[in-house]
C-alpha cells in the first residue's frame, strides 16, 4: 500500500520543531518586492514525519536486512562502530574553514589516510578530495590531461576502454570531449592484446582499465596489457570499483598502473546510504603527483618528541585546480573508512580479500551446473553468468525478480554488456556459508522454474509489496514532483 | 577486528566444493612477483581501541561547539532536530544502495520524490533531480547544461565575481577540456558593481550566466532585470542559492531563472569539516532532458498502486557512455533524505521561523558592529544572514586575537579578494546568541585598541 506523500499528510497550521524567540531587538524587514509570498512546504508535527518515514523504511530492502549481492557495487555489511565515530562532536561540528590549528585532529586523521591509501594502493600520492567514484575518474582523466599537455603532447586524444567497462569510464572521458575507442575482449575474458596493439600509436591518451574486471576475472596479461599502452606514450587509468579482491593480494601501482580511484563506499564498508555519498580518493604515481587536485593534506612543521607536527594544506605545483568545495566527503567517508581500516591492518585487509574471493567461487561452484557461465574460470569477488534457458523465454530480469521471492535483493542485471542477459554476482566476505547456500538454492530452484512453471518466474515478485513498474508511464508523464507545474503539458518537453 | 562470518569447517567446506586445498589457489593469475606483498600498515585494532582511538582524534579539534563561530562563507552552522539523524539513521535507508529495483525500493524512492518536490517548492522551480555531490559541482553541471543546450555553439560563461570564489574554481576545473571562455569575474572586476553591469559582457556567444543569492558577500539583489536582459540575448541564467534564505526572499524562480542549485547544507546536515554535503539543482520543465544526475518519477506498479521509479535513465552515463551530458553515477541519497527530513519536520513554520532568526540577529550583529571605531558596514544592501564588515586592519590578525578569546571570527575575503584583507565576512545563524554577538563586539573593541 502506497505511503501518502508529505504533501498529503499535511495541515494548515500544525507545526513540527519550533525554535526559541528572538533574543534581539525586532528589525523590519525589507521591502516586499524582497519578499517570497507564500512557502508551500508541508505543515506537520514530528510523530507525523517519524511515522513518515518509518513507513517508507519498511519499503526498502538493506544490506542490514539481508543478502544483496549487487556485482561491482560491493554491498558490505558496514560495522556499525563506524555510525558512532563519524558523528563524534569533534569531527560534526568542524567547520572547514577553520583555522588548521584548531583542526589538527581532523587533518592528522586525513594525512594518515592518504599514507594509508598509498601504502594499500602503491601509489605515490593520493588526494582525498573526489566525492564518489565517477568524480575520482574525472579527477584521474584530467590530471592524464594535464601530464600530457605539459609534455606538448597535445595530439594525444583516444581512450582505449575495454567492451566489458562500466558507463562512467566511457563518460570521464566524454567529459574532456577525448575520443573513446573501444577495446574487444578475448576468448578468456582477457583484453584482446593484437586488438590493443592495433589501437596504439602516438595519438593515444592512455586506457582505462578495471582489473578485476566486471567479469570478475583477473586480466592474465595484465603486465603485457601495460607495457602496450606504456610505449605507446599513453597512461593507464585504473578503476578502482573492484578493489575489494586486491586488498593485500597485489598493488595497482606495482603493475604499473599510473592513476587509480578508490571506492571508499564499497572497498572500505562506507555505507551506500540508498545511492551515496560516495567518496573517490585517487592515487596517482610519482610522474603525476604534481597535477593532483589542491589542496592536499601535508606536514607544515615536522613535530619531535614533545610537539607533534603541524598538519595544514599543500598545493600541488602544477594542479588541475578544485574537484569541489572544501576538503572532500570527510565526516561521512573518511573518517568511517579510516575506522574501518585501523581495525583492520595488513593482515585483516588481506583477508577480507581472500574471503570475497573465496565466497564469489563457492557461489560459482554451487551453480555452474544449472546457469551458463561465459568465461569460466576462477573468478575473483564476482562473476557473471547468463540469466537465459534454451527452450525458455525467461529472461534475467524475471530470474531477478523471482529472486526478491526468495527475500534476497537481485545481482545486478544487464551488465556488462558483454554477456547475454547477464547476471553479475558479488556475495563480498561478510556472508556466511549458510546465506549463500541458501542463494544458491533458490537460484537452483528458479532456474528449475524457469523450465516447468515460467509463468511464476515471468510474473514475479509475487511476495514483495509492490509489483513490477510501468516505467513507460513515469518516462511518458514525467510527474517529478507532488504536484504539477502551472500548465504542465507532457509533450512541451522535448528530448 | 574481524567482520568475516565463516567457522574453520565452512571454509574448509568451501574450499573442498571449488576443488582447491588452498586460498592462495585463487590467485594464480596475479603475477608472482606483485602477489601478496607485504603491507606496512599499524596493526589491527579491535572494535573497542578503534573507538578510543577516534575519540582522541576528534577530541583534539576545537569544535564550533567548543568556539563561538561566526564562521559561515557557504557552510553554516544551523540547528538540527534530533529527529534527523534518527531518521537517516535507519539501516534500511543507509545501507541499501540506488534504487535500481524498485519493487523493493520505495522507500529510498518516494523520500527522493519529495525531496525534489520540496526543493522545487523552495526555489519556485518545475523540476529537482535527485542531488550532485555539492553546491560547488551543481553549479559546474549547471555549465556543462548549458553548454550542452547550445550544442557546443555558444561558447562563452559569465561569472559574477560575488559568486563563492571555491564554486568558480570548480567550474574552471570541470570545463577546462571544453575550450570555454569564462569571464565576469578577473581579478580586476569591481565587487561593487551591480549586477546589471553583468550584461555588458553578454553576446550571442554567450550560453550562461551565473550569479549567487544572497551574493557571496551576503546582499540580496534581485536579479529580475539582468535576467531579461540575459533572456533577450537568448542565454540562460544560473542562479546559486543559499536554501535557509529562500524561505524568506522571493525566488529565483519567481525572477525567471532557467536554472537555481545550491549547497543543501544548512538543511540539516552537520559541518562535518567539509563533507559530505549536498548540491542541489533546479531547472525549468523545459530544460528536464538537459539535466544531469539521478530523477525519481511516479508511475504505477503492476497491482495498480501509485509507486516511484528512476525515470529518464537514458540521459545517464550506464546508458549514454561517452555521449552523456555527465559522468555522475551516484547521487547524495542519505544527505538529500536528511534535509527532506529536516524541511518536513521544520515545515513551513519551522523553516521561516529558522530564516527570521538568522535574518534577526545578523541585522543586530551588523548594527551593533558596525556602530563601532574603526569599523564599518561595507555595502548598504539588504542581506539575510551574512554581511561584510570593514575592519581597521588585516583580518587576519584580528581572528587570531577572538580565537584566544574562543571566538571563531568571520572569513577573511583577503584569501580570495587580495585587495579586501581587511573585509571580514560575518554569519550569524539562529545558534548564534546575543550574549556571543555582544561578546564578539567586546573583544573586537579590545582588538582595535591592541
Amino acid at each position: 500500500m502506497t505511503e501518502p506523500t508529505l504533501f498529503d499528510l499535511s495541515s494548515p497550521g500544525r507545526k513540527g520543531v519550533t525554535f526559541p524567540e528572538s533574543d534581539v531587538p525586532r528589525y523590519d524587514l525589507p521591502e516586499a518586492a524582497f519578499l517570497r509570498a507564500d512557502l508551500p512546504m508541508p505543515e506537520l508535527a514530528e510523530v507525523d514525519v517519524v511515522r513518515h518515514y518509518m513507513h517508507l523504511s519498511k519499503y526498502n530492502y538493506s544490506v542490514d536486512g539481508g543478502f544483496y549481492p549487487l556485482g561491482s557495487c560491493t554491498m558490505k555489511y558496514n560495522p556499525k562502530i563506524n555510525e558512532d565515530t563519524c558523528r563524534l562532536p569533534g569531527f560534526m561540528f568542524t567547520h572547514p574553514l577553520q583555522p588548521i590549528e584548531t583542526v589538527q585532529g581532523n587533518l592528522l586523521l586525513m594525512f594518515e589516510m592518504q599514507e594509508w591509501l598509498k601504502e594499500i594502493s602503491g601509489f605515490a600520492a593520493v588526494t582525498l578530495q573526489p566525492a564518489a567514484g565517477a568524480h575520482g575518474e574525472f579527477t584521474g582523466v584530467l590530471i592524464m590531461r594535464a601530464y600530457h599537455k605539459a609534455r606538448g603532447d597535445d595530439q594525444r586524444v583516444k581512450v582505449l576502454i575495454p567492451d566489458s567497462a562500466h558507463g562512467t569510464n566511457p563518460a570521464s572521458a566524454g567529459m574532456l570531449g577525448l575520443q573513446v575507442v573501444q577495446i574487444p575482449s578475448d576468448l578468456r575474458g582477457n583484453v584482446d592484446v593484437d586488438a590493443l596493439k592495433a589501437a596504439c600509436d602516438d595519438t593515444v591518451f592512455g586506457m582505462m582499465l578495471t582489473n578485476p574486471n566486471t567479469l570478475g576475472l583477473f586480466d592474465e596479461n595484465i603486465e603485457q596489457v601495460v607495457k602496450i599502452v606504456h610505449e605507446c606514450g599513453g597512461l593507464m587509468y585504473g578503476d578502482g570499483a573492484n578493489m575489494n579482491a586486491l586488498l593485500g593480494i597485489v598493488r595497482p601501482g606495482d603493475m604499473g598502473f599510473d592513476v587509480m580511484h578508490f571506492n571508499l563506499h564499497k572497498t572500505f564498508a562506507v555505507p551506500h546510504g540508498g545511492g551515496g555519498p560516495g567518496c573517490g580518493p585517487v592515487g596517482v604515481s610519482a610522474s603525476l603527483a604534481d597535477y593532483l587536485p589542491a589542496p592536499l593534506i601535508g606536514i607544515l612543521e615536522e613535530g619531535n618528541q614533545e610537539t607533534p607536527p603541524l598538519y595544514g594544506y599543500v598545493t600541488p605545483k602544477q594542479t588541475i585546480g578544485r574537484m569541489k568545495s572544501f576538503h572532500g566527503h570527510f565526516g561521512g567517508g573518511l573518517v568511517r573508512a579510516y575506522t574501518y581500516i585501523a581495525m583492520h591492518g595488513a593482515d585483516g585487509l588481506r583477508d577480507i580479500a581472500e574471503n570475497a574471493v573465496l565466497n564469489a567461487n563457492y557461489l560459482k561452484a554451487r551453480l555452474e551446473k544449472h546457469y551458463t557461465i561465459p568465461y569460466n574460470r576462477t573468478c575473483m569477488h564476482e562473476f557473471v553468468m547468463e540469466g537465459q534457458f534454451e527452450g525458455s523465454d525467461v529472461r534475467a530480469l524475471d530470474i531477478s525478480k523471482r529472486l526478491m521471492d526468495f527475500n534476497f535483493h537481485p545481482p545486478t542485471n544487464y551488465f556488462p554488456l558483454i554477456v547475454h542477459e547477464a547476471l553479475m554476482i558479488e556475495p563480498t566476505e561478510t556472508e556466511n556459508k549458510d546465506t549463500l547456500d541458501a542463494f544458491a538454492d533458490a537460484l537452483i530452484q528458479i532456474a528449475e522454474e524457469a523450465k516447468s512453471n515460467p509463468e511464476v518466474v515471468k510474473s514475479a515478485p509475487h511476495e514483495t509489496p509492490f509489483g513490477r513498474m510501468d516505467e513507460v508511464k513515469a518516462a511518458r508523464e514525467l510527474v517529478l514532483c507532488c504536484w504539477l507545474p502551472e500548465n504542465y503539458d507532457p509533450s512541451d518537453i522535448k528530448e | 577486528m574481524t567482520y568475516i562470518p565463516h567457522a574453520p569447517q565452512e571454509r574448509d567446506a568451501m574450499l573442498a566444493a571449488i576443488g582447491i586445498r588452498t586460498v592462495d589457489n585463487l590467485f594464480d593469475a596475479i603475477p608472482a612477483k606483485y602477489r601478496f606483498p607485504k603491507l606496512n600498515l599499524r596493526p589491527a585494532l579491535t572494535e573497542m581501541e578503534a573507538a578510543i582511538l577516534l575519540n582522541e582524534i576528534a577530541a583534539s579539534n576545537e569544535s564550533t561547539r567548543d568556539l563561538v563561530s561566526f564562521l559561515g562563507a557557504g557552510v553554516y552552522n544551523h540547528y538540527i532536530p534530533s529527529v534527523v539523524d534518527h531518521m537517516i539513521r535507519r539501516g534500511e535507508f543507509y545501507t541499501a544502495y540506488t534504487p535500481y529495483q524498485p519493487e523493493i525500493s520505495q522507500g529510498t524512492l518516494q523520500a527522493i520524490f519529495e525531496y525534489q518536490s520540496m526543493i522545487s517548492a523552495l526555489t519556485g522551480m518545475d523540476v529537482s533531480n535527485a542531488s550532485h555531490y555539492d553546491g560547488a559541482t551543481a553549479a559546474a553541471e549547471a555549465v556543462n547544461m548549458a553548454y550542452a543546450n547550445f550544442r557546443g555553439k555558444r561558447s562563452k560563461i559569465v561569472i559574477s565575481p560575488t559568486v563563492h570564489p571555491q564554486y568558480r574554481e570548480t567550474i574552471r576545473t570541470y570545463t577546462q577540456g571544453l575550450g570555454l571562455n569564462l569571464s565576469g569575474d578577473g581579478p580586476d572586476t569591481d565587487i561593487d558593481a551591480s549586477p546589471e553591469t553583468l550584461t555588458s559582457l553578454i553576446d550571442q556567444d554567450t550560453a550562461l550566466v551565473i550569479v549567487q543569492y544572497p551574493d557571496f558577500f551576503g546582499r540580496i539583489f534581485d536579479y529580475t532585470r539582468l535576467i531579461e536582459s540575459v533572456h533577450a540575448l537568448g542565454a540562460l541564467v544560473c542562479v546559486v542559492v543559499n536554501p535557509t534564505a529562500l524561505a524568506m526572499f522571493k525566488t529565483p524562480g519567481a525572477m525567471g531563472a532557467d536554472i537555481v542549485v545550491g549547497e543543501g547544507q544548512p538543511l540539516g546536515i552537520p559541518l562535518w569539516f567539509g563533507g559530505p554535503y549536498l548540491g542541489f539543482f533546479t531547472t525549468k520543465k523545459s530544460y528536464v532532458h538537459k539535466m544531469a544526475g539521478r530523477l525519481v518519477g511516479e508511475t504505477v506498479d503492476s497491482r495498480g498502486q501509485k509507486a516511484y521509479v528512476l525515470t529518464l535513465t537514458a540521459r545517464e552515463q550506464h546508458i549514454k557512455r561517452e555521449r552523456a551530458t555527465s559522468n555522475i553515477c551516484t547521487n547524495q541519497g542519505l544527505l538529500a533524505l536528511a534535509s527532506a527530513v529536516y524541511m518536513s519536520v521544520l515545515g513551513k513554520n519551522g523553516l521561516k521561523q529558522v530564516a527570521n532568526l538568522c535574518y534577526q540577529k545578523a541585522h543586530y550583529a551588523a548594527e551593533q558592529l558596525g556602530k563601532m571605531d574603526g569599523y564599518k558596514l561595507c555595502f548598504s544592501q539588504p542581506f539575510f544572514h551574512e554581511f561584510t564588515l570593514c575592519c581597521p586592519k588585516p583580518v587576519v590578525e584580528i581572528n587570531e586575537h577572538l580565537l584566544e578569546h574562543g571566538i571563531l571570527g568571520g572569513y577573511d575575503l583577503g584569501r580570495d579578494y587580495p585587495s579586501l584583507e581587511d573585509h571580514m565576512l560575518i554569519a550569524v545563524t539562529e545558534m548564534t546568541s546575543k550574549e556571543e554577538i555582544d561578546l564578539l563586539v567586546e573583544v573586537l573593541q579590545e582588538a582595535s585598541h591592541d
